[in-house]
């Protein structure tokens, strides 16, 4: 069935096919809207889950790692700081191994505030040990919701599905809505591996030394730091299950998508522009406006940002004479994030004489700042005729600035 | 609660074992011990980051034989509220959760928590044991630290703001049990938590636990102490049951006999109370004082 809906609703009822279990919110614009739905539903009866309307959103996470460590499958949303200020608890869900879901609906962070859509919010929380997922549209948001859950709950690591603030949560889009028999056949109920039980009584996430330390059997428990690694390697495991997990859904579902990043027009393309979220669909226009000019210009959109699909990235991006990456976020003092950690990428996979692309970064549409595609266009043509001439990727370039 | 517990009617069952990282005389130890006998078994701990951390022990190995989950600072009654939430939404009924966090976990950094928690009246019981400072990183000042008591971010002078009153901020938020009790009167708390156990919706139980190290005193005293501070009127034990405030155990039998020992010799006994001056104790003489007139005129006809 084909509904028309905010990206919010279609995040909410994501939600509910998803079946979760517990769900808690804070409101913040310009999340709120999706939460709203969410106590709706199950005020009226439509779905049957414990709604918790807590007092912050470091209490709303708090009440989803409350939930999913006694095992419950949980969810929660927010924006901007409402993201930063759950930070500490972003950590500890990781750390937990707890397979919580969380749309952040992106924003622009104070000071000074704002509440239209950048990337600062998430990109910010990148290190902390969730996997990022960001989407274009209002069916990938519902889709990438559900998916999110299984994703979650096979690697025991906590999901963040991140779309535009405004440009996606408050516009109203087509999407087709999955049956509910379906997505139960593709998300069985949750399973936790522990679920706080005074039956076999645990004391979990206690202070645990550098050194790993025997326990009361003689057996050799881990120290913190093999925790930690396992986490880094069950996240890198992660980028097979992820591809996994979005074949079984095309599967069922009947719809293509790329786990790791859609290409457009890049397969005989000397020049690729690189985004995430929706201005990646923008920059489509903008990439068909210059193929009719006859440059061979194509663009890549990244749906997984952490762990970061460094192979498949450097793999599609490799052969392209240059690189022309646009963020809505930034690592002040250096550079734009994803430009960065694609030149990484593309590192790896230097392999004797071959020339690697020059990568040009691009910071736009921060706070909400207006993205025309006619600069767009701009920018691209700019920087495929410099790339051309000098080949330098160490230039950080701002567009749309006024100054 | 009409029988009171005694000593021949406590459960045998230990649910502390020897050999926790307490320091000699950890009033929370006793406190603990006593309190997870009142729990049970079916019971499923929210701990903070406190004293407690540390006395149930580093991984692998764990003093108590609970179910616990140690979280965040700040989180306490949220992730409490989270595991009631996914109790109620998985059917598993019949599991007791409670919160046992210190005095900075509870009337510092915890409290925006908590109170979110008690507005919306969630079904825990939380138990917050009161050292009056941070003795886990080495005694600094808390809101529930004492007027003139000397910590390690307050060295000279002592602290120079009064107690702030949980159980009163707490009673505010109309959750329908608010107790106070001390590491003194082990078995007043027994009763208190069992009670607790019996009633829906937030429950809050305030335990003084006198610390040794913090408070410079003798190890073998913290019983003493703890007593003392109720025997001088410093330290009420009461109930506020659906709004309604009565005084219990040793605070209600001191109003009929009228036996107020002088606040001094609490004082006395404690070197962080060393920088403070004979006004001062005067003035917290006369606080008492007037507040036990008041119980006097409130409580002696009550049988």
């Amino acid at each position: 069935m084909q509904i028309i809906e905010s990206g919010n609703v279609a995040a909410a009822l994501g939600v509910k096919l998803a079946r979760a279990q517990v769900i808690a919110a804070f409101p913040i614009t310009p999340q709120t809207p999706l939460t709203e739905k969410l106590s709706e539903l199950i005020e009226s009866g439509e779905m049957k889950a414990e709604y918790i309307p807590v007092e912050s959103e470091h209490s709303a996470l708090s009440v989803c790692i409350g939930a999913a460590t006694a095992g419950a499958r949980t969810f929660t949303a927010t924006s901007a700081n409402g993201l930063l200020y759950m930070h500490e608890q972003l950590h500890w869900a990781a750390g937990a191994r707890l397979p919580i879901v969380m749309c952040v609906v992106n924003r622009g962070v104070g000071a000074p505030w704002n509440v239209w859509n950048d990337h600062q919010d998430s990109i910010s929380q990148r290190d902390t040990g969730w996997i990022q997922i960001y989407v274009n549209d209002h069916q990938q948001i519902i889709d990438t919701v559900i998916k999110a859950f299984c994703i979650a709950e096979k690697v025991n690591i906590p999901v963040m599905v991140c779309y535009d603030g405004y440009i996606l949560s408050h516009t109203y889009m087509p999407f087709y809505l999955p049956d509910q028999e379906l997505v139960d056949c593709f998300l069985p109920p949750h399973k936790s591996v522990y679920a706080l039980d005074p039956e076999d009584p645990r004391n979990i996430n206690t202070v645990t030394l550098p050194e790993a330390r025997v326990n009361v059997h003689g057996v050799l428990a881990h120290g913190y730091m093999e925790l930690r690694y396992l986490l880094q390697e069950d996240l890198r495991k992660s980028i097979h299950t992820i591809a996994e997990v979005e074949e079984r859904y095309s599967e069922v579902f009947n719809r293509e998508g790329g786990a790791y990043l859609e290409e457009y027009r890049c397969r005989d393309a000397s020049y690729i522009a690189v985004s995430m979220g929706s201005l990646s669909f923008q920059l489509r226009v903008a990439v068909d406006a210059l193929r009719e000019k006859g440059i061979r210009i194509g663009v890549a959109g990244v749906r997984l940002y952490r762990p970061f699909p460094d192979k498949a990235i450097s793999n599609a991006l490799s052969h392209a004479n240059g690189i022309i990456v646009f963020e809505k976020g930034m690592s002040y003092g250096y550079m734009g994030p994803l430009a960065s950690d694609i030149k990484s990428a593309l590192y790896g996979n230097v392999n004797g004489n071959r020339k690697l692309p020059f990568v040009h970064n691009y910071i736009l549409g921060l706070g909400g700042r207006n993205i025309r595609t006619r600069d767009l266009i701009d920018a691209l043509r700019n920087s495929c005729k410099e790339g051309e001439s000098t080949h330098m990727s160490d230039t950080l370039k701002w567009s749309g600035l006024k100054i | 609660m009409t029988a009171k517990t005694t000593i021949l009617n406590l459960p045998e069952e230990e649910f502390v074992h020897p050999g926790s990282r307490a320091c000699a005389g950890c009033g929370l130890g006793i406190a603990y011990r006593i309190g997870l006998k009142a729990l049970g078994k079916n019971t499923i701990l929210v701990v903070p980051p406190s004293c407690l951390t540390v006395l149930q022990g580093l991984y692998p190995i764990a003093t108590t034989k609970m179910a616990c989950i140690n979280v965040t600072f700040a989180s306490t009654a949220s992730v409490a509220s989270g595991v009631l939430a996914a109790l109620r939404a998985m059917g598993r009924k019949g599991i007791t959760v409670a919160c046992w966090a210190g005095d900075g976990g509870t009337s510092d950094i915890g409290i925006q928590a908590l109170s979110g928690a008690a507005e919306r009246l969630e079904d825990f019981i939380y138990i917050c044991y009161d050292n009056e400072g941070y003795m886990n990183t080495g005694t600094q000042r808390s809101g529930t630290t004492p007027f003139g008591a000397i910590t390690t971010n307050t060295p000279i002078l002592g602290k120079q703001q009064p107690k702030k009153d949980v159980p009163a901020i707490l009673a505010a938020h109309g959750i329908p049990y608010v107790a106070t009790s001390s590491a003194g009167y082990p078995l007043d708390l027994y009763d208190k938590i069992r009670k607790a156990k019996t009633i829906r919706g937030t429950k809050y139980i305030h335990i003084l636990t006198p610390c040794p190290s913090g408070w410079g005193f003798q190890p073998k005293d913290t019983a003493k102490i703890g007593r003392l501070a109720v025997e001088t009127g410093l330290f009420d034990l009461y109930e506020i049951e659906d709004g309604k405030f009565r005084l219990t155990g040793r605070s209600r039998s001191m109003v009929k006999k009228r036996e107020l020992v002088p606040v001094k010799e609490y004082f006395m006994l404690q070197s962080r109370f060393q920088s403070i001056s004979d006004d001062y104790i005067e003035r917290f003489q006369k606080e008492i004082n007037d507040r036990w007139k008041r119980y006097y005129n409130e409580f002696s006809q009550v049988s």
